[in-house]
């Protein structure tokens, strides 16, 4: 027999469902604030999960009453990121989530507004790549794949998201380090992380460049060999040399954060950072990380700006060698 | 009979109550977001995902599997009866269906869209359950040079679809690759055809131009003519379903439709439109009925497509569920509900997720069957929309294509891009150019260029890739055929004919 509770939770589900698009949560607790979050992407994508978990687990956390979610996707946050700056401009209860993405998608597509116009708040995570091979491949080591690499670049197709991403600055980077010009690098974009791996299990590049997790599962099956990661340290229970320890002096986080507008007060600001440092530290956020295979990587404030400033310049450099800035 | 064991135990999972109630949700949302042009199923589930936090994986998962093969159902009525597709699948079900509906076999078009679903999503679903591994080793072999070896098969017969002048559906075909260049070139990284606005770096949504050209430009058109001529939608005529000649002509194009989609679909880059456009040009080759194609309405032109995009449907979940690859946007966020249920799609979700996966393949079989008991009796319902008077109906189609585009990113531009197209379809229209190459050539143009170049970049440029490898040599071969083939079969058809007039002293 169908019992009571269940059937009430599915009852009410399928009453949320259709509200679902529009308002996520009705405001139950009085006492806690009211949040928006701007995300500039479509629904779906890493950027929109990491504003519905913020939502989640704030809400669980009963650090806020609930959450209003705004997306305005395409052309990797720049077309959001000018609504963000003038229409949100001074609302000390917004943020939006933006990342390494953006950074590279500003440059590459010489956008009008860039990150220094944002109040920045936090880092909370990164997702390290991995330099994958097939499992057929003759590359063993990460020195294998350079090797090649410096031998004959364009004899060593490379496949990984779109152009100007996260997965070809890491190509760049390493061909840098090896002194190989990255204008000579034979690298193949694909739209989505299934068409890369496709193109990997069919034998048809010589090496992949993605985020960890796009590949973790076909590594454990045996069917992508792992060379390193783009991580600082070694990870637990990946059983692969870091980027660094394989002798490339290349560390690459594809790091995600919030950012709040421009014009708002310092005890906004103030308490903005206080409310997502305490998220961060919940188990529920380590949780929900650990789900997703994303880093924690806080950092706040002052020394978040700082961080943005910095990377801007790493990518806005390694775009140009690439020939995309 | 492993699979047969795993199956019943999957239909055990399927039909508890709680499950097939979320079933008849899922299913009943995705067909009315399938109607709305613009709102597809993956943003649908996209924002239905914070859900997984409440609900046990089973029944998400039976949800979100119902949406998307109700949506596929959904999108095929608004393309018969308004000529707005809801999905970019149903496109090519616009071309005859809307045909048949203006001359009176509207339902007859819904009843063979419907029940060609149901045959075509059952077709697939059990190659899902038992071809699954073996269709995946195949699909893997398709590396850039077989893709674009495929695009070349499928320009050679989509130009069934040029239209009786081939200058006119040439140019069709090239003012859509110019639309399908729009934004961020994905090799390269650079912007194309954007002067420099920010909206239209990610290019312009396909749904957009088929709204635009099909069913803005028609109302322009009918506007127009409004005291010029007669009405031209003529209400229901003979039965509400289908006739024996109907289901006579209806049963081979589901079954091909079915055996070109699931193949496809499976494809990393195979695709929902393709299969479409190639079951079209196949049943308007081998139809009886040539000549009702673009006039009255093939109903072989609605049958095919529409099974083949649903056997697609059921195809794209092949990659998906063998090695975890996500090979179309509601797939991906798919998998991306599995993660918040810190469950790790790749290839061991078979084995480590048996209840889970049988459970969702048996909801499949489950979802299109209340899909057909659904659809069929709305059918009497949807087809008097057509006795509402013009003027009516067609400022109605208009709200409707624009609030749905409204719909896809809440972007003004997308408004403005939309009614540009809606004058270029009235012209078009005005002056006889077919408007579905535009279409066609939209899709199939970047998608050929993004599969050479791709070729080109990791073999370095050695063109002879295209002959080397055997699949992609067996494809460019079929093309060739397709392409010399008729003209050699005329000339020998003339030859056999006024060859005895030809033989001096005879008779």
């Amino acid at each position: 027999m169908l019992n009571r509770r269940k059937f009430l939770t599915t009852t009410a589900a399928v009453g949320a469902a259709g509200f679902a698009a529009l308002h996520l949560a009705p405001a139950l607790a009085q006492d806690a604030p009211q949040i928006q979050i701007f995300v500039p992407a479509a629904p779906g994508g890493g950027w929109d999960q990491t504003a519905r978990t913020i939502d989640q687990v704030l809400r669980s956390e009963k650090l806020i009453s609930g959450s209003q979610i705004t997306n305005v996707g395409g052309a990797g946050g720049t077309v959001g990121l000018p609504q963000f700056v003038n229409q949100w401009k001074g609302k000390g209860n917004s943020l939006m989530v933006a990342g390494m993405v953006m950074v590279g998608a500003i440059i590459a597509n010489k956008a009008a507004n860039n990150l220094t116009e944002v109040t920045p708040i936090a880092r909370l995570t990164g997702e390290f790549e991995a330099l994958v091979v097939p499992a057929e491949s003759p590359f063993k080591t990460a020195a294998d794949f350079v090797a090649a690499l410096k031998a004959d670049p364009t004899k060593v197709p490379v496949a990984g998201g779109s152009a100007g991403g996260s997965d070809h600055i890491l190509f760049g980077l390493i061909a840098k380090t090896a002194g190989v010009p990255a204008a000579n690098l034979s690298y193949v974009p694909f739209a989505g992380g299934g068409e890369a791996l496709s193109a990997l299990l069919g034998n048809q590049v010589a090496a992949g460049i993605s985020g960890y997790g796009e590949f973790s599962e076909q590594i454990k099956a045996g069917a992508l060999r792992l060379l390193a990661i783009s991580a600082d340290k070694r990870q637990d229970g990946i059983d692969a040399p870091t980027l660094k320890e394989a002798g490339f002096d290349v560390e690459l986080f594809n790091w995600r954060g919030v950012f709040a507008p421009p014009g708002v007060s310092d005890d906004d600001k103030a308490a903005m950072i206080k409310l997502i440092e305490t998220m961060a530290k919940s188990d529920a956020w380590a949780t929900e990380c650990k789900n997703r295979n994303w880093t924690p990587i806080l950092l706040t404030g002052d020394d978040y700006a700082k961080f943005v400033t910095e990377d801007t310049a790493r990518i806005g450099a390694i775009l140009k060698d690439l020939g995309l800035a | 009979m492993d699979t047969l064991s795993h199956l019943a135990h999957g239909f055990a999972v399927a039909f508890t109550p709680t499950n097939l109630l979320w079933c008849l949700v899922g299913t009943t949302l995705g067909t009315a977001i399938g109607v709305l042009p613009g709102l597809g199923p993956a943003l649908t589930i996209a924002l239905l995902l914070p859900i997984t936090y409440q609900v046990a994986p089973e029944a998400s998962f039976i949800l979100f599997a119902g949406i998307y093969y109700g949506a596929m159902y959904g999108g095929s009525t608004t393309s018969i009866l308004l000529n707005t597709p809801g999905e970019s699948a149903t496109i090519v079900t616009a071309l005859e269906g809307n045909r048949m509906a203006r001359s009176g076999r509207g339902g007859a078009a819904l009843a063979t869209s419907a029940i060609g679903s149901f045959v075509a999503g059952t077709l697939g679903t059990l190659g899902v359950a038992f071809l699954a591994p073996t269709v995946v080793k195949y699909a893997l072999k398709f590396g850039p040079a077989e893709y674009f070896s495929l695009m070349v098969l499928a320009f050679i017969t989509v130009s069934a679809v040029l239209g009786s002048s081939s200058v006119r559906g040439l140019t069709s075909l090239f003012l859509g690759f110019v639309v399908g260049m729009i934004g961020v070139d994905l090799q390269t990284g650079q912007p194309r055809f954007t002067f420099g606005t920010a909206e239209l770096l990610d290019g312009v949504d396909v749904i957009i131009v088929a709204v635009g050209l099909f069913a803005v430009g028609e109302t322009l058109y009918m506007a127009s003519r409004r005291y010029a001529g007669k009405d031209e939608i003529v209400p229901l005529k003979g039965s509400l379903y289908m006739t024996a000649a109907e289901w006579a002509r209806s049963w081979k194009p589901w079954l091909r439709g079915a055996a070109i989609g699931f193949p496809i679909g499976a494809m990393p880059a195979g695709g929902a439109e393709i299969p479409t456009f190639l079951s079209y040009a196949i049943e308007k080759k081998l139809s009886r009925h040539k000549e009702e194609f673009g006039t009255v309405g093939a109903i072989e032109g609605v049958a095919g497509p529409e099974a083949a995009n649903n056997a697609s449907a059921a195809g794209v979940l092949v990659p998906m569920l063998t090695l975890g690859l996500p090979t179309s946007a509601t797939a991906a966020i798919m998998l991306s509900a599995f993660q918040s249920y810190g469950i790790n799609p790749g290839p061991l979700l078979l084995t480590t997720q048996a209840n889970l996966v049988w459970g969702l393949i048996a909801s499949l079989f489950i979802a299109n069957v209340i899909l057909v008991v659904l659809n069929l009796p709305l059918i009497g319902l949807w087809v008097r929309l057509l006795k509402i008077p013009a003027p009516q109906l067609y400022a109605g189609i208009l709200v409707f294509a624009t609030v749905g585009t409204y719909g896809i990113s809440q972007s003004p531009i997308d408004l403005a891009i939309l009614y540009l197209l809606g004058a270029a379809g009235f012209l078009m229209r005005r002056f006889d150019f077919p408007t579905a190459p535009v279409i066609i050539g939209m899709i199939l143009g970047p998608l050929a260029e993004t599969q050479f170049r791709r070729a080109m970049t990791i073999e370095n440029g050695d063109w002879t890739v295209f002959f080397r490898h055997p699949l992609s040599l067996t494809l460019l071969t079929l093309a060739f055929i397709g392409l010399v083939g008729p003209h050699i079969w005329a000339w020998i058809e003339h030859r056999r004919r006024r060859g005895p007039e030809h033989v001096p002293g005879d008779a």
